[in-house]
């Protein structure tokens, strides 16, 4: 492969060069071309633009501000510090390495300027911020794929009552439709188990590397247990990141150091962060979820309409997590009864459910230059999970921008909950999307009620991008919980 | 004053067993004699500057003090080994091979070039395994010397 980078330190006169030359060392192992301008005190040696057009991706090693970026625009780019390129070349190399099939892969949507991990040494905290959730959804994409479109074909092959289906392990029949639908519906699931551990490991390696991962996954796992949702992974990975950044700046006898990133720093840090999504987080998200049951439970009887616009935007607000479950819970929960209240209740909720994905969808079509290149692939997929009600096909678009993305995701829900309800549509059965439309009672009327809620989303999360702050360029906009983290 | 890069006498190949200021306060003692520098404390606050925003130890036991400084006369580099090490912040351990690199505030880039090389050098297996085994103090400046030519 063919690889340029940049190297650039605060005084020019060390760094810069080191850095250079490690990359050089570790390309030459692999067996890779790569040329290196060093912006440093001795005057740099500039790229040449055959090399810069040749290059497979870019390196850019650098504490100081790169000078002239703009030459590498459409290309994979990876960041690291000038200390990542000194002290690990050779994964600095395999990052960049990595980076490239996404340039390849990104075929009509343009080209892709996004790495698999993009981490900015001297960015802004809400930049930085912004960059360690993408790292985190960009390892997440694929497995929403994965799993949800094995899930959708369970549904397409099975019908609504493949979940229900026996494990394959105890019964497989190759000559049965059914069995391959039970299979893919497992397999799938098992692909979705990982969703949220991935996003939080992948987080946390964003902010504090290799030692980072094993906490971060072990903190995504505790938010899995206690039902805290892909939110309660989000704070996982930061949590896990924080921790392990700060643990590493204990300073620590020589002897032990070595250790540190293989036992000490993992051990600690997961212990540190599993204690506090299981202790701190658990107990209070139990608690939630039983007083928002019993508060639904309280709203039966009032106004139809409000109801189904409560219960969509709950549906939309953590995209499975603990919030989430309590509204579909209550929606499944009342089908049991069979009474007409119910059976409104379970449509307005899938109508709910199948909106955030298929609005991202659409936005990310319609206003491509509002999403980043990882966000557009994943919209692909996005309109088949929408279409089979896998909420969780929203989850890279909420987890990379969650303060824009959730609230416009909840008013396109409730939207479409509230209109469900107002054309009284009726759904029996607890899932399976536009599978199971044939089992519902109005569905014109139906799908009108789902595509007003997408529009209403979709309408909602461009204006946001468009005018409130961009991420990456404003400061104001980033979560409070960045200071503590970042600090 | 020679106008190399490092001469004998900044050379210390048996530093004292101490911590990282002290270490870095000897070899610039070493400076300030060859007449590279000219105010001691402003030199030192300048190299401490720059060790505060990020610890100048590296893998394989090696710490690289260093700055741009209004204090220095020319680019120079002073060398100084320490058989027990000495604790530059880097996360695999002390350092036992420790380059103050000096570097004029307005330094012309042929002078800058010279302390580039010996940058590059440094991530050089062999340029490190050389100082380790080196006796001399006069080999080892005239071995780096002859290694940073451009």
């Amino acid at each position: 492969m063919k690889f340029v980078a940049v190297t650039a330190c605060p005084t020019g006169i060390a760094h810069t060069y080191m850095a250079a030359e490690a990359l050089e060392q570790a390309a030459r192992d692999r067996g890779d071309e790569l040329s290196v301008e060093t912006q440093g005190a001795a005057g740099s040696d500039p790229l040449s633009e055959q090399d810069i057009a040749a290059a497979d991706a870019v390196i850019l090693a650098a504490d100081v501000g790169v000078g002239e970026r703009d030459r590498f625009t459409g290309k994979p780019v990876v960041e690291a510090s000038v200390k990542q390129a000194v002290d690990s070349a050779a994964s600095l190399l395999e990052r960049a390495a990595a980076a490239e099939p996404m340039r390849v892969g990104s075929g009509s949507g343009g080209p892709s300027s996004d790495p698999a991990t993009k981490v900015t040494a001297n960015a802004s905290a809400a930049v930085r911020l912004r960059q360690w959730l993408m790292t985190g959804v960009s390892y997440v994409i694929p497995f929403v794929a994965a799993g949800g479109l094995l899930i959708a074909l369970s549904f397409a092959l099975g019908g609504y009552q493949i979940t229900e289906a026996p494990d394959v392990t105890e019964r497989f029949d190759p000559a049965s439709l059914t069995s391959w639908a039970a299979l893919a519906n497992q397999i799938g699931t098992a692909a979705f188990e990982f969703l949220v551990p991935v996003l939080a490991g992948f987080i946390a390696f964003a902010m504090a590397e290799r030692p980072a991962l094993v906490p971060g996954f072990v903190g995504g796992a505790a938010a899995v247990a206690v039902g805290a949702g892909f939110l309660g992974g989000l704070i996982a990975g930061l949590l896990a990141g924080g921790v392990v950044a700060g643990l590493r700046r204990i300073k620590v006898p020589s002897a032990v150091a070595g250790i540190m990133p293989v036992v000490v720093l993992p051990l600690f840090g997961s212990m540190v962060v599993g204690t506090l999504m299981f202790v701190v987080l658990g107990k209070p998200i139990a608690a939630a979820m039983t007083a928002l049951t019993d508060w639904l439970n309280g709203l039966s009887g009032a106004n139809a309409m409000l109801l189904g616009a409560v219960l969509g935007g709950m549906i939309a607000f953590d995209l499975g997590g603990p919030v989430n479950k309590v509204a579909y819970t209550f929606a499944v929960g009342g089908l049991t009864t069979g009474s007409e209240t119910a059976l409104e209740i379970m449509a307005a909720v899938m109508a709910a459910g199948m909106v955030p994905p298929l609005a991202m969808a659409l936005a990310a079509t319609v206003h491509a230059r509002s999403f980043s290149a990882a966000e557009r692939e994943s919209s692909r997929p996005a309109w088949l999970l929408g279409a089979s009600f896998i909420t969780e096909g929203a989850i890279p678009f909420a987890a990379s921008d969650p303060l824009r993305v959730i609230p416009s995701m909840i008013l396109g829900s409730a939207s479409a909950g509230a209109l469900s309800m107002f054309f009284g549509a009726t759904l029996r059965a607890p899932h399976g999307g536009l599978f199971v439309l044939p089992l519902v009672g109005d569905p014109l009327l139906y799908v009108v009620a789902i595509l007003a809620g997408v529009v209403v989303a979709a309408s909602v999360v461009i204006a946001a991008k468009t005018f409130v702050g961009r991420g990456a360029t404003s400061k104001e906009q980033a979560p409070e919980t960045e200071g503590a983290v970042a600090a | 004053m020679s106008s190399e890069l490092i001469t004998t006498e900044l050379v210390d190949l048996d530093l004292p067993d101490t911590d990282r200021r002290a270490a870095i306060r000897s070899l610039a003692d070493r400076l300030v004699n060859a007449e590279r520098v000219t105010d001691i404390e402003r030199f030192l606050d300048d190299v401490e500057t720059r060790e505060q925003q990020m610890a100048t130890g590296m893998r394989g036991g090696i710490g690289i003090p260093h700055c741009r400084s209004a204090a220095v006369t020319a680019p120079s580099l002073a060398f100084g080994r320490s058989s027990t090490g000495i604790d530059f912040g880097s996360e695999d351990g002390p350092a036992n091979l420790i380059f103050l690199i000096a570097a004029p505030e307005g330094g012309d880039s042929d002078h800058m070039a010279v302390l580039a090389s010996l940058a590059r050098r440094l991530m050089r297996g062999e340029f490190k395994r050389t100082l380790l085994d080196a006796n001399d103090p006069a080999v080892v400046a005239s071995y780096v010397r002859e290694e940073v030519k451009p």
